[in-house]
């Protein structure tokens, strides 16, 4: 039961916006569409919503075939990108008018709203107009108003990108709990790795329009099964080093060579990559096993308390995540060092062969 | 304290435009023989023999009520059609509809003179001559292309979602149009209101071929001043004066609007 997508496509003017869609949610899960900009987040949303219609395909609610139901019929809430209100309604007219329109008595809409905005702490503003509002203010009541609906499929398209980053931690905090509470299928699409793994439940990974892999989200963020999955799923984007096996040894480039130890114990010999994201690579050694990669600093740019570093090594070009604010000269030589034990390797088709131990301790690093 | 140029400019412009007004409603308050005979700079024997003639001959006041009856239907006609028309081009993609909203504007390249003749067999064939529909319905002939453009740069600047979101919320069109549309377009209506009432208020071929006494407009009564005792001036500037009152108090009512509507390039 719930939402099925079968072999969904859409094309638009000759361009394939989504390609082959298969996608099954059932009912009170939590899901997570991650994708970059123009992966087809958003199409796929108006497709569950029926704002469009697929090219081919279907569309399935708890296995009736919705596909061409006008979205007026369907239970569906939304939240869009942009603060989306009615501008020449108060707050409380804006999170009241879906219920309006249900036909629900007049108390109980007075009730539910009350309830709504005081989760959301929008009771203050209840008189306002939305023109009259914050950004983050505005897209609460957005949020309100596909809440108070208490719809079966709740979507929300990237709705705290416009954000500043402090509502942004607060809002998903709010939101995490609010999602826990309900009981419709939410989606939820973002193309931040961050808040994927902090809003928790299932994630797609969709990429040009083709879902390449779906999971538990922590579990995903584990063992992504291909390079570009891994590549969506870590920001920066994961690094990738050319590994060549021979026997017991492997080879990073020309100089750089190690022992294969833990899970890349066993590798055949051969051609590999291998996948290393930014917050594994270290500027000190750490252990005994760290291989030490000379390379040229291209770029340190600081973002909040952290510092990423862009360096250059033998042509790989690498981001180096370091916390605490710190400055390198462009030019200059670091070395830097990860333990092959973190690595993800892949083979030449881009699939993963081999991925490194979870610590069941440790819960996926931020970033 | 020196006087800026700026300001001489503004003032010396000024006056040049309202010199023309000032100076009908000068003569307005004259009698004819006054007019003729000297000339003055302010009415000496201002009297209002003129007005109270416009106010009490039906020839003369029907001619404004003729003209406002069918203004305000052609503006109510024109708003009703070019909603619709100015929604579906601004959010909807069929085929032509590029070159259909173009076509619109192409209308208005023509002078009405034109459609005289066909719209005077035309009408005359539904008898809809000396009718205030008939010239309502011709003065529509430029009123919607304009009023589909002014409402189309205006529903445009509305994001679509927000049609989306009442969707989701379960309004129907009509409702949706009616209650959270129309709402936010009201700048809009209001401007585009005020161009229709302004060319269907000042249009006078059409409007004097269309009427014959029953519908006679004000600017057709006007022209027809001209009698056997040669030109009534001061009559013809009382009315003048009369006829820009309405379009006065419509600006005043837009006025804040109107800049929007500059602004989208659409005016």
């Amino acid at each position: 039961m719930g939402l099925t997508l079968e072999h969904v496509d859409r094309i638009v003017d000759g361009e394939t916006h989504l390609c082959d869609v298969t996608l099954e949610f059932p009912s009170g899960s939590r899901n997570i569409l991650l994708g970059r900009t123009l992966a087809g987040k958003t199409t796929l949303l108006r497709i569950m919503a029926g704002l469009d219609r697929p090219t081919r395909g279907r569309v399935l609610v708890d296995g009736k075939d919705v596909t061409g139901v006008s979205v007026r019929k369907r239970n569906v809430a939304m939240v869009y990108q942009q603060f989306i209100n009615y501008p020449s309604f108060t707050v409380y007219d804006n999170i009241a008018s879906p219920l309006r329109l249900q036909g629900v008595p007049r108390e109980e809409i007075d009730r539910r709203v009350r309830e709504v905005a005081e989760m959301l702490r929008l009771t203050p503003l209840l008189d306002r107009l939305p023109a009259q509002l914050s950004g983050g203010q505005q897209q609460r009541t957005a949020i309100a108003r596909a809440l108070v609906k208490d719809a079966d499929l709740l979507l929300l398209d990237e709705p705290l990108v416009n954000l500043d980053y402090k509502l942004r931690e607060e809002l998903r905090e709010e939101l995490t709990a609010i999602f826990e509470r309900g009981r419709s299928i939410v989606v939820y699409t973002t193309t931040e790795p961050t808040e994927a793994l902090m809003l928790g439940g299932n994630v797609v990974i969709l990429d040009e329009g083709r879902v390449l892999q779906t999971g538990p989200t922590d579990q995903v963020y584990h063992r992504p099964t291909t390079m570009r999955a891994a590549e969506v799923y870590s920001d920066p984007p994961i690094n990738y080093l050319d590994l060549v096996v021979e026997g017991s040894q492997a080879r990073i480039g020309e100089q750089v060579t190690f022992a294969l130890c833990a899970h890349l114990e066993g590798l055949a010999p051969g051609r590999y990559h291998a996948g290393l994201r930014a917050n594994r690579f270290f500027l000190k050694r750490r252990t005994d096993r760290d291989v030490a990669l000379e390379s040229q600093v291209e770029l340190s740019e600081i973002n909040g308390s952290e510092t990423f570093i862009h360096v250059n090594h033998q042509g790989f070009p690498l981001v180096v995540h370091e916390t605490g604010i710190r400055t390198y000269k462009m030019g200059s030589t670091v070395t830097v060092h990860a333990d092959p034990a973190q690595f993800f390797v892949f083979n030449q088709e881009g699939s993963l062969v081999a991925a490194p131990e979870v610590d069941p301790g440790r819960t996926p690093a931020r970033r | 304290m020196r006087v800026q140029k700026r300001t001489v400019a503004l003032g010396l412009y000024f006056f040049l435009l309202i010199l023309p007004i000032y100076w009908m409603l000068n003569m307005s308050l004259r009698a004819n023989a006054d007019i003729l005979a000297s000339f003055a700079l302010f009415p000496r024997n201002a009297t209002l023999a003129n007005y109270m003639k416009i106010f009490t001959d039906s020839s003369w006041y029907s001619g404004y009520i003729n003209s406002m009856i069918y203004v305000s239907l052609n503006t109510i006609i024109s708003l009703t059609t070019a909603l619709p028309a100015a929604y579906a081009f601004s959010r909807f993609r069929f085929i032509g509809d590029k070159h259909v909203f173009f076509w619109l504007l192409t209308n208005r390249m023509a002078p009405p003179a034109v459609f005289l003749l066909p719209f005077f067999q035309l009408y005359s064939t539904f008898h809809l001559i000396d009718t205030h529909i008939a010239v309502a319905l011709a003065h529509c002939l430029f009123n919607v292309p304009l009023a589909v453009w002014i409402l189309e740069g205006f529903m445009s600047g509305i994001p679509r979602e927000i049609d989306e979101t009442a969707f989701i919320d379960g309004y129907s069109f009509p409702r949706f149009f009616l209650t959270v549309f129309v709402p936010l377009i009201r700048a809009g209506i209001g401007v585009t209101a005020f161009f229709c009432f302004m060319f269907s208020w000042v249009e006078l071929l059409l409007a004097r071929t269309l009427t014959i006494t029953n519908a006679k407009p004000i600017v057709a009564t006007m022209t027809r001043t001209v009698s056997a005792s040669g030109l009534d001036w001061g009559l013809l500037a009382a009315a003048g004066v009369l006829t820009i009152v309405p379009g006065a108090l419509v600006i005043w009512f837009v006025r804040n609007h109107l800049a929007k509507g500059f602004a989208l390039g659409r005016v």
